[in-house]
Order: C-alpha cells, then structure tokens, then sequence
C-alpha cells in the first residue's frame, strides 16, 4: 500500500491534465457537492461534509480540511458516461439527396474521473453490461469509457441513506479503478488498481505506507461499515417481490409518489431513454438524440397506442422491482449498489429500503393468485 | 399529405407556384406573450416565413387576409361574449388548430375569477363595472371547438412552437412529452430545490417543454406549463406543509397561472377531503 500527501494529489491530477485529460471530481455549487469539471486539487471541497436524509441534503462545514469528507452529491459517472442528451445522427437533404454524416464517436475526448465512491465504480459496471455487455455495443459508450480513468476513493463518511455495505458494493473499492485512495488526516493511503495507476503513483511521488497509516485506514473502513444510514436485508429478494405483486405496500407508496422519476435520474444504473428526432423548419436537416428517460412517466409505456402503466402503483412496482430482481434475470446482477440517492433526491423522502421492509415483514400478505 | 400542407385551390397564387400553408396567428384573452415567441424568433421567424405564408398576424402586420388558412394558432382564453363567436369562427376557417399558452389551454391567469362571485370582483376592480362585456369564467379553447394540438406555457415555449410548425409542415405528429418539469431538471444537471433548499417546487406535477427555467435559477417552478402526467397533488400539498406552508398557503401554490386546468383544480378538491386535514376558512 502506497501513501501520497495533498500535493502529491496535486501532481498527480496536474500530471493527467498534461496529458490531455479533462478532469471530472466533486466541487460545491448551490449548495450540493455536484460532480463537474474541475481544474485541479484546489477545486476540490476541502473541509466540506453534508448531511443526508431522505428528501433532504445539507452542506456542513467540518473541523478538518479533508477533500472527500462526505459521501456523494447528486450525480455519478453515468452524467458523464451516458450523458442526458446525446445525438446520435443527423440526417441532411441537399439537392434531393439525403446524407449523413458519420457520428464522431468518443469527441467529447479522455476524462479523467476524481474521487468516485465504491458504489459509482460498481454502477458502472452494471452499466457497461447494459450498453457495451450486449452482441450491439454501444460505440460511443465505450469510447468514452475506455478513454477514462478513474480515481476511486473508499468511503470514511458514508451518508444518512447509504447502504452500500448491505449490497456488496462497498464502502471499500474493489472493481472498476485505476487508483483507490482512503482519506487520512494528513494525505491519502493509495492502491493501484491497472499498472498505468501504480505508474502515476511512483511519478507524483508517492511513498510505501507506514504500518500505522495502513492501521488507520483500516480503521476508518471499518467504523464505515458501521455507520451506513440504511440497511437492506437482500435474502432472496427477487423471490420476495415477485410472489408480493398484490402486496397492499405498492398502492400505499403509490399514495406518496409523485412519478417525478427523480430517482431514476440520480440512480447511477438507470439507463432508460427515449429517442427522438427533430426536423427543421426548412426539412432539410433530421437530428436523432437520445435522452434521459423515466420509467416513472406515463407516457414512457406508450405501446402500440396506448399506456400500458398508467397507475402509479404499477409504475412504482415496475421500478423497485425491476431494480432488485428482475434486473438479476436480465443483467446477471442487481440493479440497485446501495448509493442511496434514490431517497435523498426524492422530493417526498421516500425510502426504497423501508419500502422493502415493509413488503417483507408482511411477505404474503396477499398471496398472488393461481394463474396470474 | 401533411396535416398543414395547402389545399391546391385557387387561392390567387401564381399559377405553378408550389402551395405553400396559409398560417393565422389569433389572440383572445391573452398578454400576448406566447404570440412574441413567433415574433422575436429572429432567424428562425424568417426561416418561418420562407415555409408558410404567414396571412393573418396582427402583432406582426397591418394586413390581413380572410380565411380559410391551413393552420391557425390561438393564443388567449374565452372571457367575453364576442370571443364565443369569434373562437367558432376561426375553427370553422382553419383546418388544423394549435392552441397555444396556459390561456388556451386552461383560462390563464384570469381564470382565477372562476373560483369567485364575479359580479362582486367587476365592482371591485372597475370604477363602472356597466362598462364591461366580460364572461363571468375563463375558459379554454378546448371548452368549445375541437383543438387539434395543444401546446402548454407562460408563454408556450419557441422551441417546442417551432418543433410542432417544422413537424407539421415535415408531414408528422408534433412530439409533446408529458413528462414533468424534473425530466427536464435532472437532464441540464440542476440542483434540486426541493432537497438540497427545502423550497416549495411544483415541477413534480408540471408540464415539461420550459427547460426548467426556474430551477435552473435557484426557486422553485410556479407550474406556468399546467399539469404533467396525472399528477399527485395531495401529496405534493402534504410536503409543501412539511416544509413550512400553511394549509392554505401549500394548496394556492397549485392557484396561479393554471388554476382552473382539471387536474390542479380537481386534485385540490380531492386532498381537502383527505382524513385529518384542517380547512382554513379566509
């Protein structure tokens, strides 16, 4: 295990910006830790924390000038990854004739991302199975995802909604990184995880790890593991949620759910969306883009002419258990990596993990019936 | 053939021309805000202009032609006794009608007097209330001829106005989402005000199409693009509360620009009959 210091931090964000790199890490703006560009160490929320809960996200100043001292703003890789808007094509009439233009994929060029969380690292995984895991990858998807690299950095204040450590996928990283740091008072123990992370490492000076920094890492990971905000109990879920179909939680959460679909925009595995063309006024030129949609929208279930999920309640179920179980059968692997975004950006506060409980502690309460 | 292609009828174009749309721009009970969208349009006006010929625009110019047009787009609610004539006349001119802004579409703002005794508001308001020919509601236009397209806002978005005219004209279905206003929101990367402030926003329940103007600096959506999907109002009323409105104050946050739009109005009524809720009587 190596050890680097704040400027050694420093230099190694400076060395991948020489290198052409566009960074991407956590930066306050309006009062949220939001995932933006930034330019160097000095962007980064030093001596910031924050208060989660559900429905409700604070800023805190905190007694120390750690740079990760918090557990997540609203957004993961996916903004970055599989952006809000993307255009896939244009078409152009000129002269009777119809062109188009090759899409340029991967143009945004490389980004180098700062201090994703454990969970982020595991929801791009799951991401990846879904745009590039198929037998039609998704070109400008992996463009961008192979152009990345990625400093992860594990969790010493996980949040008031997390439950990472409930679905495997943290606090501590373990997929998906080319450096892991773990935030100490005066630096950062730090493990490559791709020999070009363990390169850098050596060029921005970093040291091997003394006996008691290593202690005080493993230290702090384990009081995180303790301290999550929420917890899930995930026995056999995808058996829980699909013999509790008729379950009376579903019209109960109906009752509270706005369908705002602001979880869906915040999970950092939700990958659904729409496409649609625009055509100018002079019909010369057709735009394909595709964007962010939700599966909370009515009019995303528009089927041959009609909605197929009108009520809340259906779409509710539809979500949560696409999410923990029927993700399983498409993907081979949960949909949900315990981030807990879902609950804090919900505008009514509504907890995916008491909504859980709350079907399994009355597991059949209405059995679902013979043939349905 | 498009839905606002022209009718080959001689209409005294030059013989061979290709027919380009008749377009009308109409105004009722209305600000005329939604009607500067067309006009300030710029580039975009011209290129308009090259696609359709524009016969009847009285904010734009003096002459006007007489129907009957291939489109007309209707900007303000029904408030007087003359608009009830005057909206079935423009129908009965117009082949493809576009209802456009949260007057249109829902009585707008002076809708609010739809909720009160109106005989007392003229006296209130007015030094001669004899003096006024007004309907004692505001409706939309849907209330009394068919609207073939609807297109929310205050005022209706270019954007989306221009997308329905290039659609049209391009011989297919304008796209009008129902998505709420936090579609759009989550979309450009705004904070959500909501949870990270604790300020009352109604983009849960409303339209998307404004780009989340609002949001975007900093306060909460006012609901001027009227009601998304089949929205949750009570529930939305009951966080306004948590937040800190008075009972009164989370519902006349739903009572603005599209207080008379059904679902607005009909949701409210369902959450005051909600178990353990307090009426405050003004």
């Amino acid at each position: 295990m190596r050890f680097l210091d704040r400027e050694g931090l420093g230099s190694l964000l400076a060395r991948l910006v020489a290198e052409g790199y566009e960074l991407i890490g956590p930066t306050v703006r309006d009062g949220t830790i939001v995932l933006d560009r930034i330019e160097a160490v000095d962007d980064l929320p030093a001596g910031v924390g924050e208060v989660e809960g559900p429905g409700t996200y604070r800023l805190v100043r905190r007694d120390d000038r750690r740079v990760f001292g918090f557990a997540h703003g609203p957004d993961a890789g996916k903004r970055f990854l599989f952006p809000s808007s993307e255009v896939l094509g244009t078409i152009g009439r000129r002269n009777g004739h119809l062109t188009a233009p090759p899409a340029e994929a991967g143009a945004e060029g490389r980004r180098a991302f700062v201090g994703l969380r454990p969970c982020d690292l595991h929801a791009i995984e799951v991401q990846d199975r879904v745009f590039r895991g198929g037998p039609e990858p998704d070109a400008a998807y992996a463009a961008r995802r192979d152009g990345a690299f990625v400093i992860g950095v594990n969790c010493t204040a996980p949040g008031g909604t997390c439950f990472c450590d409930s679905m495997g996928t943290g606090p501590v990283c373990t997929v998906g990184f080319d450096v892991a740091l773990t935030e100490l008072d005066h630096g950062f123990l730090a493990t490559a995880g791709t020999a070009r992370g363990g390169d850098l490492l050596e060029e921005a000076g970093s040291r091997e790890a003394t006996p008691g920094e290593a202690a005080e890492g493993h230290r702090l990971l384990a009081n995180a593991r303790v301290h999550m905000g929420r917890s899930l109990d995930t026995s056999d879920l995808p058996g829980l949620l699909y013999r509790n179909r008729r379950h009376p939680r579903w019209a109960d959460v109906a009752e509270r759910c706005l369908a705002c679909g602001n979880c869906t925009s915040v999970c950092p595995t939700c990958f659904c969306h729409d496409v649609v063309d625009d055509v100018d006024l002079a019909g010369e030129t057709a735009t394909r883009v595709r964007e962010w949609a939700s599966c909370f929208s009515v009019e995303f279930s528009h089927t041959a002419g009609m909605e197929v999920r009108t009520s809340r309640e259906a779409r509710y179920r539809q979500w949560l258990t696409h999410k923990f179980a029927s993700w399983i059968d498409q993907f081979g692997t949960s949909g949900c990596v315990g981030c807990g975004r879902c609950i804090t950006w919900c505008p009514v506060g509504i907890d995916v993990t008491e909504e859980v409980a709350a079907i399994r502690a009355d597991d059949g309460a209405v059995a679902l019936e013979v043939g349905a | 053939m498009s839905a606002v292609q022209a009718d080959a009828r001689a209409d005294g174009r030059e013989a061979g021309a290709p027919a380009r749309p008749r377009v009308a721009v109409f105004k009722l009970s209305s600000c005329d805000g939604c009607q500067l969208q067309l006009l300030d349009a710029e580039e975009a006006l011209l290129e308009l202009a090259g696609a359709v010929d524009i016969v009847l625009f009285r904010e734009a110019r003096g002459r006007s032609e007489p129907g009957p047009y291939d489109l007309a787009i209707v900007e303000g609610s029904i408030s007087t006794p003359r608009q009830l004539e005057e909206i079935k006349e423009i129908r009965a001119s117009a082949r493809f009608l576009i209802a456009v802004g949260a007057c249109a579409l829902s009585g707008g703002i002076q809708a609010l007097r739809n909720a009160v005794e109106y005989g007392d508001t003229v006296a209130r308001v007015y030094p001669t209330p004899a003096y006024v020919r007004a309907l004692a509601t505001s409706t939309p236009v849907s209330d009394h001829v068919r609207v073939d397209l609807e297109l929310p806002g205050c005022p209706v978005d270019r954007g989306q106005l221009l997308g329905a005219l290039a659609a049209l004209l391009g011989g297919h279905l304008p796209r009008r989402s129902t998505a709420p206003v936090c579609a759009e929101c989550k979309r450009r990367g705004y904070v959500c005000v909501v949870v990270a402030r604790g300020e009352p926003c109604l983009g849960p329940v409303t339209n998307t199409g404004c780009g989340a103007i609002c949001p975007g600096m900093g306060r909460g959506c006012y609901g001027c693009f009227g009601p998304s999907q089949p929205p949750n109002v009570a529930a939305l009323v009951r966080r306004f509360e948590e937040l800190g409105d008075a009972p009164e104050r989370a519902r006349d946050r739903f009572r603005l620009i599209t207080s008379s739009a059904p679902a607005f109005r009909d949701g409210l009524a369902a959450s005051a009959g909600e178990p353990g809720r307090t009426e405050v009587t003004p």
